[in-house]
């Protein structure tokens, strides 16, 4: 039977499981589900109430900055200020309350703190063609550094008026003992989701991380969204800052230090693609919950912790095998 | 009445004059073939009329009136579309979404607008059926033959109510088989009515499916003739040089 060219045009080459197949954040969200059932199974301190409560708990942080590292990602960016900007966002917050400030202005602060930070990175990196490595790199340490004279290096564990709600936002659970930071990462995840799937914003993303030109030569806003991704990027550090503080209920300058590792590491574990172009946000929250449960089970399993990276490296380096392999075989 | 109109144009750089004084006319529906040695005055030319370089000189018409072009989304505005020659697309995109690429449809209101998938779908489809090319909205551009990548490029131009497609080098690194696909677009195109200028280096191309052939060598345009009333022999001449001018 004849094949008409509407037929041909109209058949989808790819059904949802042969997608779903094909993905690599499904295979990284098999590999921690079994790792799970293992642990239930080897040991019996897993699937305790309270190792679940910390496991989930522990995911969050590198999930909300991996969140928006993805941004950053897909544009075929890389922001290594993130662990330093959580730190100097933190600083802010506990410094403006224990100021005597109220929780809001502390918060606001914050987030004023990381727009400015992440549109700085931007404008130099979408305006003046700085390489985004050099300029994140030099954002490292700058951040870093403002914390250590915004506290004069001290441990900042007072948080004035409001100290109470600061504890009660970060280490509280208001929705069914649910940890409230678990709370925000799914919203978080949620949000970024949906940008990257249904909005022109998101589509522009993926363009300019397949390829840039192409993007400029259509009119999209190549350098307006890069701002954007790299304000997004240092955002979510911020947030993740607010959010440390008050789990912690103390912050000193050593926060985040060489988080940026790990983030990245969740991102592209999750299936994002640091050439630029692939990146989803489910992918970064499982690539961060890979991690944890790796670390937490050599804990569990009595393996001693100077062993935690070569497992967490052996992690990425599967994940990226994974999807050269895949690449090797449509090549053929 | 013709489409496009260009009066005396000429464009120079400094002390180089890149394109001296030419004069043409674009009927709709028809391909005219641009052709003419590297540093001819070709792109120059091309440039002007796509909005990304003012003419020094001289004037240009669309449809009777007068048109100046600031920067290329003006150009677009007017209907006057180009097909890049690295075809500007985005491997890890869907077809569909190359085709949208700047221009997504959305629904929604106000603010809390979403992409449209199955309009931009259904209507790339559907412009790849015009086009007579069996290529799938949904699949990713990577997986694709040259000659869809060209399909794909080429359904952009046909978003809009295009008037004019400027195509650079549409053949350039492709493969025969290929090539009769692409040409078939641009004959598909010219059924809709639109104006081409195929911009080549490959003779038998541009003999293949122009009406015209403009030449044009060091800024002067040296012949404008129908493809009947020329051969492959006389456009060699005239772009060396060995013919002066007809």
């Amino acid at each position: 039977m004849a094949v008409t060219l509407d037929q041909t045009i109209a058949q989808k080459q790819h059904t949802l499981l042969t997608r779903v197949f094909a993905s690599q954040t499904f295979w990284v969200v098999i590999a921690v589900i079994l790792a799970c059932l293992f642990l239930s199974i080897a040991t019996d301190s897993f699937a305790t109430t309270k190792n679940l409560y910390n496991i989930t708990r522990n995911i969050t942080f590198v999930a909300i900055v991996a969140l928006g590292m993805t941004f950053v990602i897909i544009t075929g960016g890389i922001d290594l200020s993130v662990g330093s900007v959580l730190c100097l966002c933190s600083m802010v917050l506990a410094v403006t309350m224990h100021a005597g400030y109220g929780i809001e202005i502390g918060i606001a602060a914050a987030i004023a703190t990381a727009l400015i930070i992440g549109a700085f990175n931007g404008i130099l990196i979408a305006y003046l063609g700085f390489p985004p490595f050099v300029v994140t790199l030099g954002m490292l340490s700058i951040a870093r550094s403002l914390a250590m004279v915004a506290s004069n290096n001290t441990v900042v564990f007072q948080f004035g008026p409001d100290h109470d709600k600061l504890l009660a936002l970060g280490g509280g659970a208001f929705v069914f003992g649910i940890a409230n930071p678990v709370l925000y990462m799914i919203l978080l995840a949620l949000i970024t989701g949906f940008v990257l799937r249904w909005t022109k914003f998101g589509r522009h993303i993926f363009a300019i991380g397949g390829n840039e030109h192409a993007a400029t030569l259509t009119g999209v806003p190549v350098r307006q969204i890069k701002v954007a991704v790299y304000m997004i990027s240092a955002l979510a550090a911020g947030l993740a800052g607010i959010i440390q503080t008050g789990w912690l209920g103390a912050v000193t300058t050593n926060l985040g230090n060489g988080m940026e590792l790990q983030v990245i590491a969740a991102t592209v574990i999750g299936g994002a693609n640091l050439a630029g172009g692939m990146g989803t946000a489910f992918g970064a929250v499982v690539g961060a919950a890979l991690i944890e449960v790796i670390r937490n089970s050599l804990g569990l399993l009595g393996i001693n912790a100077f062993w935690q990276g070569v497992f967490i490296g052996g992690a990425i380096l599967m994940a990226v095998l994974f999807d050269r392999l895949r690449n090797f075989r449509r090549n053929e | 009445m013709p489409v496009l109109e260009l009066a005396n144009i000429s464009k120079h750089f400094g002390a180089i004059q890149a394109v001296n004084d030419v004069s043409l006319s674009i009927e709709a529906g028809q391909v005219v073939g641009l052709m003419g040695d590297n540093g001819a005055g070709k792109s120059t030319l091309v440039k002007m009329i796509a909005g990304n370089f003012r003419p020094s000189h001289g004037t240009m018409q669309m449809d009777g009136k007068e048109l100046i072009l600031h920067k290329p989304v003006e150009a677009r505005q007017h209907g006057i579309e180009i097909v890049h020659q690295d075809l500007a697309l985005c491997n890890n995109l869907t077809a569909a979404a190359n085709v949208y690429l700047g221009r997504e449809l959305r629904r929604g209101v106000g603010p809390f607008r979403i992409l449209d998938y199955a309009a931009m779908y259904k209507r790339a489809g559907q412009i790849f059926a015009v086009l007579k090319s069996e290529t799938r909205p949904r699949d990713l551009v990577k997986q694709m033959s040259g000659g869809q990548r060209q399909a794909v490029a080429i359904a952009r131009t046909m978003l809009s109510q295009a008037k004019i497609v400027l195509m650079d080098e549409p053949t350039a690194a492709i493969s025969v088989r290929q090539v009769a696909e692409v040409l078939n677009l641009i004959r598909h195109l010219r059924d809709q009515g639109i104006a081409v200028v195929l911009i080549s280096h490959r003779m038998p191309d541009v003999f293949d499916v122009a009406d015209r052939v403009i030449v044009m060598r060091r800024g002067r345009k040296v012949a404008d003739k129908t493809i009947a009333s020329s051969s492959p022999e006389e456009v060699t001449g005239l772009i060396t040089g060995a013919i002066e001018q007809v």
